[in-house]
């Protein structure tokens, strides 16, 4: 039983479907990484599984229990966090507090998922006074990951972390994400940089025009000659 | 001398009057700024909030009155503000309930939630002079000064008095403590946390599992509090007149 999955997902912002038949599933302790060209339907599919999107077919399924119909805000409760792409901190709010509104559904002490996210990102710990808004851009995705690190996930979906980084950055935060994955929390996250989190990923979908057209352990997709000449470049 | 009795001059006519004023005004602000920041509008019906919230409270001080119920030196209006702010709070719910929400669910432009409010601020105003009138109302009592012209000039010896009244002071006092108050609330209660990062990104702070509903409805409790408390102390200091309020 896959830890969360989102299955034949067909559906989109109102309009014609982004999405067809689209599947992506995380297991246990897993990474698992969704690539593909720009208008794939990549963040959309995330945005599926969050519930964020509307669908017209298919099922989310979080540990066997059907969650397709439960609000975004439910699905945080259920152990789902999301990380957007774009505005994803609170910029007037410090650090901290950011951090301590993404804890805001958890009842009783967080201190302890705190120190494992200062731990994790030792730089906003002295920063943690700072409105998040005056941060650089590395260290704003940093709080983005801490916010959905703070409700105590099972499951962490990242929004293209790493876009407009600095690439010295964006190695930095990948190595983060297979630590936040070693403690336990499936990841499933969507990337530009298919090479680089392909290598680091136990599962890999490729999506083009809303539809599954790769799948596979990541170390096969890199390997495909099909998929490297399509998206990887040869 | 002459330069002491300018200073006091100007302190009593300009000075005194103008700081109680500002705080009225700011009292009025806070609220209209918090709505402007949270709810992202301009709340054109903030006057006549104001004006409600006063007509409220009056209503209630002319029963107590009538009763014989006073606070000793301090206006018995004071003792009737828990009603008018409770009324008021009421009131800016409802009309959350009944107007605002459907715009914002829709993600109505600011503009539009303007005109709406000012829909809703023509409604206020007419229902508040149909109520109390559209005329004068004088609704202090209690002591009125706490330093009079001719005990200051007594006092000091000075040709020129100052005259401070009991609202000016209370004026004051109000301010700086819901200025502390509104600041404390929002830097370190979770509620008031969890409203800055709805003001930051609504969507956000909905994924976060940030109850929207209730940001909302705190937003106009205190926003209807502030306006009572400031139309309050605007009409002991000066008087009750629903037009004013309008403009």
């Amino acid at each position: 039983m896959s830890r969360l999955v989102g299955q034949h997902m067909t559906g989109g912002y109102g309009g014609a479907d982004i999405l067809n038949d689209c599947t992506v599933a995380v297991e246990h302790g897993e990474i698992a990484v969704i690539v593909g060209p720009n208008g794939a339907g990549k963040s959309t599919a995330m945005k599926a599984v969050f519930g964020m999107v509307g669908l017209r077919k298919g099922t989310v399924r979080m540990d066997g229990e059907d969650i397709t119909r439960l609000p975004p805000h439910e699905r945080v409760a259920k152990g789902i966090a999301y990380v957007p792409q774009t505005d994803n901190v609170f910029p007037s709010l410090t650090v901290e507090e950011n951090l301590e509104m993404g804890a805001f559904l958890r009842r009783g002490g967080f201190s302890e998922t705190m120190e494992q996210v200062y731990e994790l990102f030792p730089a906003l710990r002295d920063k943690r006074r700072q409105p998040a808004g005056e941060l650089s851009g590395g260290q704003r995705q940093q709080v983005a990951v801490g916010i959905g690190l703070m409700t105590g996930p099972k499951v962490l979906m990242l929004d293209e972390p790493t876009a407009g980084v600095s690439p010295k950055v964006r190695d930095e935060l990948i190595v983060r994400v297979v630590e936040i994955s070693r403690s336990g929390i499936s990841i499933l996250m969507v990337e530009q940089n298919a090479r680089q989190v392909l290598a680091i990923a136990d599962r890999g979908y490729v999506l083009s025009q809303g539809r599954n057209l790769f799948s596979g352990s990541g170390e096969v997709l890199l390997l495909d000659r099909e998929v490297r000449k399509s998206f990887l470049g040869g | 001398m002459d330069f002491v009795n300018g200073l006091i001059v100007l302190c009593n006519f300009v000075m005194v009057p103008a700081t109680a004023y500002g705080g009225q005004l700011a009292l009025g602000a806070l609220g209209l700024t918090l709505i402007h920041r949270v709810l992202r509008f301009q709340h054109f019906a903030h006057g006549d909030m104001m004006a409600f919230g006063t007509m409220v409270t009056i209503l209630v001080t002319w029963v107590l009155q009538g009763a014989g119920v006073t606070v000793g030196p301090l206006p018995t209006a004071l003792l009737a503000l828990p009603a008018g702010i409770g009324a008021t709070a009421l009131l800016a719910l409802g009309a959350d309930r009944a107007v605002y929400r459907f715009y914002r669910r829709r993600k109505a432009s600011p503009i539009l939630m303007v005109v709406v409010s000012a829909g809703v601020m023509f409604v206020l105003n007419g229902l508040v002079r149909l109520v109390i009138g559209p005329g004068d109302r004088r609704f202090a009592d209690g002591e009125r000064f706490i330093v009079r012209a001719r005990e200051f000039k007594e006092m000091t010896g000075l040709p020129e008095g100052i005259t401070v009244s009991v609202p000016q002071v209370l004026t004051l006092a109000a301010t700086i403590t819901a200025l502390a108050g509104l600041h404390w609330f929002l830097a370190r209660t979770r509620t008031g946390k969890s409203m800055r990062a709805y003001a930051d990104n609504p969507d956000l702070a909905f994924a976060s599992g940030i109850d929207s509903e209730r940001v909302v409805m705190v937003v106009w409790v205190i926003a209807a509090g502030l306006a009572t408390l400031a139309g309050v102390l605007y009409g002991l200091d000066k008087s009750f007149k629903p037009l004013t309020y309008f403009s």
